[in-house]
C-alpha cells in the first residue's frame, strides 16, 4: 500500500508537487496519470526517496522508503530505463543489485527469463535498444518479488507485443495481490491496464477514483437528439439553459447541460416529435482531456 | 502480499555488488594492466639509462647511487604520476561513471541506505587500488634493482627503508583513488571530476616552490609531497630548506584519505541524484 500525504516538492522557485494525497491499494493496477510535466515522475521519485519532499509524506507500507536499509524486497522500480551504466552485460546488473539485496542469484535468471531478455543476458546493456532497457528496467524491479512495484511510463519504446505482454504482467501482479501502480500520459494505455486511477495536472491532484467512476464524471455528458422539429425543440432547449449545436446539416442535434429524461419531458410537454434521444458517453480519453486541460504545461497555443 | 522474507542484507553483501560492479565493467582489468604495465615501464626504463650510463658516472655520482640514486630509480616521479592519475581515476569512475550514466538512481532505488553503499564503494576502491600500487610498486623495485644489479648496485628487498619506500609507492595508490571518489561525489560530471583529480594531484605541487615555508608546507601536505618524502632514503647530499618527516608524511596519507571519504559520505547522503 502506498500512502501520498499532503506531498509538496519545490525545486528553486517551481512548485513541482503541491499537497498531494492519495492510496494506492493492493490487488489492483493504479493508473498514474497527468500531462507531460504534471509531477508524476516527481511523486514517484520522493516515493522512493530519491528526493526528499518540501512538506508532506510518502510511505510504502506505513515507513518511508529511504527509511528503509536495502529496497528491492519491499518495492520493485522502474523510473527510467536509461538509469543503467551501458557498459555492463543485463546479467552482470541485475546480479550487482540481487548481491547488494541478498537476493539468490536465481532470482537473476528468473526475472531474465520472465521479461523475455535471456537470449540477451550476455550483452552489453549499451546496444539495447529502448524496448530491451525497459524491459531490463522491469526485471530489476521484479527480482526482489516485491509487494509494491512502481513503473514510470512503462511502455515508452515497447513494441505492440511487448504493450500487450506488459499489461498482462501488470494484471497478473495485481491478482497476485500486489500494489501496482503505473504512470502513464496516455489515457488510452491507462483504459486498457487500470481498475484505479490517480490523475493530477500541474502537481496537484485532479482525480482519484475507480476508471469508472472517472469516466461518468469526467465530461458533460452530451445528448444526440432527432427531431423533425429542429427550430422548435432548440429554442427550447436554449430557454432550458442548454447548449445545442447541430452535430451536422440536417442531421441530429448534440445537447449538453440537460440529460435525456429532461429532453423528453421538455419536448413531451410541448408535443414535439422525437425520433431519437441518446446519451454519448465521453470516452475516457474526452475525460482526461477535458478535466486536465487547464493544468497542461506545455500546451499548444489552442484555445479550446 | 506484504512483509517480505529473505535472509537479512548485510555490508558485506553490499561489497559483493559493488565487486561485480567494478569487475564487470571492461575498463576495469584493462585500467589495472596498462597502468602497471605503464608504470613499471616508466621506471624500468630509469634504471636502464643509468646501467647504461654507469661506466661515464664520475666517483661523485657513484658514491651516491647506493642507495639514493638506486631507490630513485625503482620509484621515479614519472612512475608515480601515472600511478596517481590511475588510481584517482579509478576511484572517481566508481561514483561518478554511476552519476553521468543515471545508475545512481537505480542504485539508491535497490540500496536506499547510501553511506552504506559509499562505504562499500570504500573497501572495493581501497582494496583493489592498494593491490595496483602493490603490484606495481614490488615489481618496479624487483625489475630496475635486477638491472642495476649488473653493476653490483641493485638494492636487496630488505635493504633498510626499502619495505617502506614499496609501502609508500603501493599506498599512493588508494589514497589518490579515494581523493578521486571523494571529488567525484562534489562534482558529478565525468571530466570536471577527472582534470580537478589532475591539476590537484599532478599539477599543483609542480607549481610549489620548496624554497619558501609556505609553499613547501603545502607542498608537503599533498599526497604527493607525502611520497617524495616517504620515498627518499639515505642522507641528502644538499641542504634541504624546510624538511619534513616521514611520521608527517603518513600522517598526510591518512587524513587525505580520510577527508576524501568523509566529503563523500556527506555529498551522497545530503544531496539528492538529479532527476
Amino acid at each position: 500500500m502506498i500512502e501520498v500525504n499532503e506531498l509538496t516538492k519545490r525545486y528553486g522557485g517551481t512548485t513541482a508537487v503541491k499537497d498531494l494525497t492519495f492510496t494506492v491499494r493492493p490487488g489492483r493496477v493504479t493508473g498514474f496519470l497527468g500531462p507531460n510535466g504534471a509531477g508524476k515522475s516527481t511523486t514517484l521519485r520522493l516515493l522512493i526517496g530519491l528526493d526528499r519532499p518540501t512538506g508532506g509524506t510518502a510511505t510504502v507500507d506505513g515507513r518511508p522508503f529511504r527509511d528503509l536499509p536495502r529496497g528491492l524486497r519491499h518495492v520493485g522500480a522502474l523510473l527510467d530505463a536509461h538509469d543503467v551504466h551501458g557498459g555492463r552485460t543485463a546479467r552482470a546488473h541485475l546480479t550487482a543489485l540481487a548481491r547488494g539485496n541478498a537476493l539468490p542469484k536465481s532470482r537473476v535468471d528468473h526475472v531474465l527469463d520472465e521479461v523475455g531478455l535471456a537470449s540477451a543476458a550476455r550483452r552489453r546493456i549499451g546496444g539495447f535498444s529502448l524496448g530491451m532497457k525497459q524491459r531490463l528496467g522491469i526485471a530489476a524491479a521484479l527480482l526482489g518479488d516485491p509487494p509494491v512495484l512502481l513503473f514510470d511510463e512503462p511502455v515508452n519504446g515497447l513494441d505492440p507485443e511487448g504493450v500487450l505482454w506488459v499489461r498482462g504482467l501488470f494484471r497478473r501482479l495485481a491478482a497476485e495481490g500486489r500494489t501496482v501502480f503505473v504512470s502513464s500520459h496516455l489515457m488510452s494505455e491507462m483504459e486498457n491496464t487500470a481498475d484505479e486511477l490517480v490523475v493530477i495536472g500541474r502537481g496537484r491532484l485532479i482525480a482519484a477514483e475507480s476508471v469508472s467512476d472517472f469516466a461518468a464524471r469526467g465530461t458533460r455528458s452530451s445528448v444526440r437528439v432527432r427531431t423533425p422539429d429542429t427550430e422548435a425543440l432548440t429554442a427550447l432547449l436554449r430557454a432550458e439553459g442548454a447548449d445545442v449545436r447541430p452535430a451536422a446539416a440536417d442531421g441530429p442535434l448534440m445537447v449538453t447541460g440537460l440529460d435525456a429524461p429532461a429532453i423528453g419531458e421538455l419536448a413531451h410537454r410541448h408535443r414535439l416529435r422525437i425520433n431519437e434521444l441518446t446519451t454519448a458517453t465521453a470516452s475516457l480519453e474526452e475525460a482526461f482531456m477535458e478535466l486536465t486541460a487547464d493544468s497542461v504545461e506545455y500546451g499548444a497555443e489552442d484555445p479550446r | 502480499m506484504t512483509a517480505p522474507t529473505g535472509p537479512r542484507a548485510r555490508f558485506h553483501h553490499l561489497i559483493a555488488a559493488e565487486w561485480t560492479k567494478m569487475w564487470s565493467l571492461r575498463s576495469t582489468p584493462w585500467a589495472f594492466t596498462v597502468s602497471v604495465l605503464l608504470v613499471v615501464a616508466i621506471n624500468t626504463n630509469a634504471a636502464v639509462a643509468d646501467y647504461h650510463n654507469w661506466p661515464n658516472y664520475p666517483e661523485g655520482i657513484r658514491q651516491l647511487f647506493v642507495p639514493i640514486w638506486a631507490m630513485r630509480d625503482a620509484f621515479t616521479i614519472g612512475g608515480a604520476m601515472v600511478l596517481m592519475l590511475a588510481a584517482a581515476s579509478i576511484g572517481a569512475l566508481t561514483l561518478v561513471g554511476e552519476y553521468s550514466t543515471g545508475q545512481i538512481r537505480t542504485t539508491f532505488a535497490a540500496v536506499p541506505a547510501r553511506r552504506s553503499v559509499l562505504a562499500a564503494k570504500t573497501v572495493v576502491v581501497t582494496a583493489v587500488t592498494t593491490a595496483l600500487g602493490a603490484v606495481a610498486a614490488v615489481t618496479s623495485f624487483a625489475v630496475t634493482q635486477a638491472i642495476l644489479s649488473g653493476h653490483h648496485v641493485g638494492l636487496p628487498f630488505d635493504y633498510p627503508g626499502a619495505a617502506r619506500v614499496m609501502a609508500a609507492s603501493a599506498l599512493l595508490a588508494p589514497v589518490c583513488a579515494l581523493v578521486g571518489l571523494g571529488l567525484a561525489a562534489l562534482i558529478r560530471h565525468t571530466a570536471t571530476t577527472i582534470v580537478s583529480l589532475t591539476l590537484l594531484l599532478l599539477v599543483l605541487p609542480s607549481l610549489l616552490n620548496e624554497g619558501r615555508y609556505a609553499t613547501a608546507s603545502l607542498l608537503h601536505a599533498l599526497p604527493q609531497g607525502a611520497w617524495a618524502e616517504l620515498v627518499t632514503v639515505g642522507d641528502s647530499p644538499v641542504p634541504v630548506a624546510h624538511p619534513t618527516t616521514i611520521a608527517g608524511s603518513w600522517l598526510v596519507y591518512g587524513l587525505w584519505a580520510l577527508a576524501a571519504v568523509v566529503i563523500a559520505a556527506v555529498a551522497v547522503h545530503h544531496r539528492d541524484p538529479a532527476p
